[in-house]
């Protein structure tokens, strides 16, 4: 019935998608191993770009593979294998008495109600198109570089001095100073 | 491009749904990040949701905003995880209890 009353291929696409996302996020919080759990996490971030290029925001799955599967997870493998974390975490007991049913019961009920309201609500009630359409293919990008550079022109000068500050600070923090090496000596 | 908006708005609460579950379980500093990572994943594909269903591209903008803080945020935080296993030689976020009252 569903594949009657949508393309094929579409439908295809999304299970695809859904279920990289779902298994992967699965993956992470539940596999023992901090590196499986990266290695989970790309699968996790490849569904979204699929997701991102079935939605028309080519821009933006060819930046979530790069940045994120790319850059985001190598830095926690990397981290990871520093500090050689890699053994495995004991899943089994439970800090807090309860925890994860409460935990549990908290989230089922937060994305019950979310999904009740959307299911329930008119989405169409604002203005269309304040900033414009945004496209498929090539224009797509064109578009957002477009949007980017005059819509957001001062918000995306102001991401170059958070990532400045970002990288300044990783490297203060990261830094091993004089005095905790004296300490440890 | 013709599935309706709920399919993937369900797909993005359920993934925040995980991600903020591992998020209150896991007492893994690493884990917790990469959970955090899961929820903004969540939010991402909101926006782009959004940003389809009313043919505006400033959703897909903040898109790219939330991207680029979270690139800072993961360097920051790892930053502090580093340094914190410096001192601790471990990174489960139970040992770090000195303000508790």
């Amino acid at each position: 019935m569903i594949a009657s009353s949508f393309a094929i291929p579409d439908v295809v696409t999304f299970v695809v998608a859904a279920a990289l996302v779902i298994f992967g996020a699965i993956g992470v919080i539940t596999v023992k191993n901090p590196v499986h759990s990266a290695i989970s996490l790309i699968g996790t971030l490849i569904g979204v770009a699929i997701a991102f290029i079935e939605q028309d925001a080519q821009f933006l799955a060819a930046v979530q593979v790069i940045v994120y599967a790319g850059a985001i997870v190598v830095l926690f493998l990397f981290v990871i294998m520093f500090l050689g974390v890699d053994r495995k975490e004991d899943v089994s007991i439970e800090p807090l008495v309860h925890q994860r049913s409460w935990a549990a019961a908290t989230v089922a009920l937060t994305v019950a109600s979310v999904i009740a309201l959307m299911a329930k609500s008119h989405w169409a009630t604002g203005a269309h198109r304040v900033t414009g359409n945004p496209g498929s293919g090539n224009t797509n990008v064109a578009h957002i570089g477009r949007t980017i550079f005059t819509t957001y022109l001062y918000a995306f000068e102001i991401t170059a001095g958070l990532l400045i500050i970002a990288v300044v600070g990783a490297v203060v923090l990261a830094r091993r100073s004089n005095q905790i090496a004296e300490e440890n000596a | 491009m013709s599935l309706p908006i709920g399919w993937y708005l369900t797909l993005a609460a359920v993934l925040f749904g995980i991600g903020a579950f591992g998020l209150l379980t896991r007492r893994s500093a690493l884990i917790m990040f990469m959970c955090i990572e899961l929820m903004l994943n969540a939010v991402n594909l909101t926006f782009v949701t959004f940003s389809r269903s009313f043919s505006d591209i400033g959703g897909q903008a903040a898109v790219f905003f939330v991207m680029v803080v979270a690139a800072a945020e993961v360097t920051v935080g790892l930053g502090i995880v580093v340094s914190v296993f410096r001192r601790r030689q471990s990174t489960s976020v139970d040992e770090l209890s000195e303000l508790k009252g």
